[in-house]
């Protein structure tokens, strides 16, 4: 067993961090022209603002679907590893997408959960669950063997690495604090789904 | 497209036959009886990536990824199940511009049983003009290739959604027994 399957630490033990430190160790970590899927919100925003690659896809609307677009991309696209960050919010509202992802077992997915347990960009309402669900374990049901929780900001580097070797899907959840996201992004559809398609070399250019 | 229209003897064939010959590889449903005989003969066929999603809008961000990745792919669902998505449609598919290729097997008309199915097909036009999304109901299957290639055509020439409403005309549709 790899440590990501052991999941030696539950929810509660592993220590709150900040969504934007973790969101520049990850993009650090990429060097092979990755795509990330940020999801509606923060961990847009901290996307965004960790700075900006073309093989980012910032997603304005469609609140949980930045999974469904990460699996799709790493379906045309398999032999590049794609990366999604979605909140606790987001994936509770399209949990199902857990199971089709471990279905399908694209070695090349990962998804990021910043789990904070509430809607940061609406108010800082409470998730449902946010005391009791965990988000590892219910991937885990779901079928993404691979599922951990970052017990610190070196593990979740750890779990990165090994994540992007390629033995996906893998599934990555940090707790993270309330801080808010340090930028926002563009609000141009168009413009980031062409430049998207143009670092993914689908289009010329 | 005659020689689909010659030699494909059944409706779900002329679809099967049109997508591939538009190269549309990847397939996500949610099932429907209706498109069952569709369904299967997608997942007879190698050329296809085929599987089922959970919900309706999640196939759509599947085949919305897929397609900026650069694989061209299609979404079946029933009408039901259409009622679930105008959130995906209007705030990624139209406003990103992506032509995801949407086929609607039509409930809650010509014979429907189920008023909860009545009801909600008659939400699904309204939708799709309102957010200004092509719109094609095929009742013949003389008709059928040609509206299917030339819109899979204009839709991705055009960087805009298409939904194909199969009717109950073209499918048969579900029987009640009553």
């Amino acid at each position: 067993m790899t440590p990501m399957q052991t999941g030696a630490i539950g929810a509660h033990n592993a220590k709150v961090m900040n969504r934007f430190d973790l969101t520049k160790r990850l993009v650090g970590q990429l060097k092979h022209e990755e795509a990330v899927i940020g999801g509606i919100g923060n961990a847009n925003f901290d996307l965004w603002a960790s700075g900006q690659r073309s093989q980012n896809f910032y997603m304005l609307g469609s609140m949980g679907l930045a999974i469904p677009i990460a699996l799709g991309v790493a379906i045309a696209q398999p032999r590049r590893h794609v990366i999604t960050l979605e909140g606790d919010g987001s994936l509770l509202m399209q949990l199902g997408c857990l199971a089709t992802v471990a279905e399908r077992a694209p070695k090349n997915l990962t998804i990021v959960v910043w789990d904070n347990g509430i809607y940061q960009i609406t108010g800082s309402q409470p998730t449902p669950g946010a005391a009791v669900a965990d988000i590892v374990a219910i991937a885990r049901g779901a079928g993404i063997a691979s599922s951990a929780w970052a017990a610190d900001e070196s593990e979740f580097d750890r779990l990165v690495a090994s994540a992007l070797k390629g033995g996906g899907p893998s599934l990555i959840a940090a707790r993270i604090d309330s801080k808010p996201a340090v930028g926002t992004t563009d609000r141009d559809p168009v413009q980031i789904r062409e430049r998207f398609m143009r670092g993914l070399g689908v289009r010329g250019g | 497209m005659t020689d689909i229209q010659t030699r494909a003897t059944a409706w779900h064939e002329v679809v099967l036959a049109t997508l591939k010959a538009n190269d549309v590889s990847l397939i996500v449903y949610v099932p429907d009886r209706v498109f069952t005989p569709l369904i299967k003969a997608i997942h007879a066929d190698p050329f296809f990536t085929v599987f089922a999603a959970t919900r309706e809008e999640e196939a759509l961000g599947i085949i919305s990824g897929a397609w900026m990745g650069g694989l061209r792919a299609a979404a079946l669902m029933q009408t039901s199940g259409f009622a679930t998505i105008p959130n995906a449609l209007a705030s990624l598919v139209v406003p990103s511009q992506i032509p995801a290729l949407i086929f609607v097997s039509e409930r809650g008309t010509l014979g429907e049983f189920n008023l909860g199915q009545a009801l909600v097909c008659k939400t699904m036009r309204p939708v799709l003009d309102s957010l200004a999304v092509e719109n094609i109901t095929i009742t013949r299957q003389d008709e059928l290739a040609f509206v299917v290639d030339r819109s899979i055509k204009q839709a991705i020439a055009t960087q805009a959604p298409v939904t194909f409403i199969l009717s109950p005309l073209l499918t048969g549709g579900k029987v009640f027994e009553a």
